[in-house]
């Protein structure tokens, strides 16, 4: 499976990224990374340039909130640690690619809908969804795949409700999302973005000449409508919050559960004491940290740091994976532990581009584990952890199905 | 009530620096609120004692910097 360590090693810096050989242990090549004291290393992408990779907590911290590393996808510096994500260059993917000062205003016109407030106010309607779901997978089973049948259709509905995306057109976006997060082919990921583009560049046809529920709608009427904002750029937005909004949280949703099968004392301390979910949730996010690659950036000036000289036009990415093992910032931290205090892990990133749907994600999470233990209590893999199919390591962490029996 | 604030803990947030994050108001709420456009608001600048530990661990996590704590 590790063709890219395989193939790309040049002198003393290893290729990277690497795939993972277990949905919730670091890849052994992050092993030795992690283990040197320095906080940077220097690591040979698969187009064969350089990039500096973040492993410390502290410095990972640090540099994504310095103004001098830059999002901007769509310059030549960004480092690609993908052919997708190199064929992704030709337009921005919404705000998560724009530095302040133009970031701000452009986050700032979602936000209101994801407040901690308003997020709880939706609890009631994804605890309905999560128990359909798993209707229907009682319905489909045993055995079952947890992935097409419960992981992918609950935040995908969740996302849909949020938006005002019709869920009827699920099997579109679903398909175009993954093609878009996970192919590797750069070709097949840039024509699932084209696609998507024209689905959503013609849902908002349909909200502008008549509004409906939902955070597209308002855009439409309050920052289209306005000029506040332009169509293309409203397009993008409504892809990555598309998009964001349910790959991350299946691929959470799948991991955990092969997780806490996998721990069955954690297992056990979380279902005698409900009070625990909530931080399990939080060691979760840090001991999986699905979205091991959000942090990739490029130096605008010169950074020094921890004694490394990170020059102007470096890449530079910040592993989370790797910071959340960290362990001067957590104690003995390949041990899942759900008592643990983690919510200063890195999973959602740091800095001003932190994740905007992170408190979604956890109220998804904690509805997801505690309905699915309790009304499936007996659930377990149908196959062994060694045989699952993993996702590479270029993509949003995760397996490709999950079969499972009960 | 004077004795509860004694140690004297002061809390600030910068709304303009503000990325409407969250974690403020998830991991302080009796310290943090975000408002009707998700920018943090603070609702004790001078906390009780008991809270001087949420508070603290808010300032620490804030991703944008916005949430400064004083001793």
């Amino acid at each position: 499976m590790n063709e890219t360590a395989a193939t790309f090693r040049t002198g003393q810096t290893p290729a990277f990224p690497s795939d993972r050989t277990c949905p919730y242990r670091l890849p052994d090549d992050y092993n030795r990374l992690r283990d040197e004291p320095s906080s940077l290393h220097r690591v040979t992408l698969y187009d064969g340039r350089p990039a500096w990779v973040v492993t410390k907590h502290e410095a990972a911290r640090r540099l994504l909130a310095d103004p001098r590393l830059s999002s901007d996808r769509t310059h030549a510096d960004f480092p690609s640690t993908s052919p997708r994500i190199r064929a992704l260059r030709d337009r921005h993917p919404g705000f998560i690619s724009l530095d302040p000062p133009e970031h701000g205003p452009r986050r700032r016109m979602t936000i209101a809908e994801f407040t901690v407030r308003r997020i709880k106010s939706m609890r009631s309607d994804v605890e309905r969804i999560v128990h359909e779901a798993i209707d229907d997978l009682l319905a489909a089973g045993p055995p079952a795949d947890l992935v097409d049948l419960f992981a992918l259709p609950v935040p995908s509905m969740v996302i849909c409700r949020l938006l005002g995306v019709p869920y009827a057109d699920h099997d579109f976006f679903q398909d175009a999302s993954r093609r878009l997060l996970q192919s590797t082919d750069g070709t097949e990921a840039r024509a699932a973005r084209d696609r998507l583009e024209h689905y959503l560049d013609g849902l908002i046809d349909t909200l502008r000449a008549k509004p409906a529920p939902g955070l597209l709608s308002t855009l439409v009427a309050e920052q289209l409508a306005t000029g506040a904002i332009g169509r293309e750029e409203l397009v993008s937005t409504a892809i990555l919050l598309l998009v964001a909004g349910h790959e991350t949280t299946a691929s959470m949703t799948s991991l955990s559960v092969i997780t806490l099968l996998e721990h069955p004392d954690q297992h056990a301390a979380l279902r005698a004491d409900p009070t625990l979910v909530p931080g399990a949730v939080e060691e979760l996010l840090r001991y999986l940290a699905i979205a091991d690659l959000a942090g990739g950036r490029f130096a605008t000036a010169d950074i020094e740091i921890d004694g490394q000289l990170i020059r102007a036009g470096d890449g530079v990415i910040v592993t989370n994976s790797i910071a959340n093992r960290d362990g001067s910032v957590f104690e003995d931290p390949d041990t899942f532990d759900v008592h643990r205090s983690a919510r200063h892990h890195l999973a959602f990133g740091y800095g001003v581009h932190q994740c905007l749907g992170q408190n979604l994600a956890r109220l998804e999470l904690e509805v997801i584990l505690t309905a699915l233990f309790e009304r499936v209590p007996t659930l377990r893999l149908a196959v062994p952890v060694e045989q699952l199919s993993l996702r590479p390591g270029t993509t949003i962490q995760g397996v490709n199905e999950l079969p499972v029996t009960w | 009530m004077s004795a509860a604030k004694a140690a004297g803990l002061r809390v600030t947030a910068d709304r303009t620096v503000c990325v409407g994050a969250g974690l403020c108001a998830l991991t302080a709420p009796e310290v943090f609120d975000q408002d009707d456009d998700g920018l943090v608001t603070v609702l004790a600048p001078e906390p009780a004692t008991a809270l001087h530990r949420a508070a603290r661990q808010a300032g620490r996590l804030c991703p944008s910097g916005a949430i400064r704590t004083t001793e």
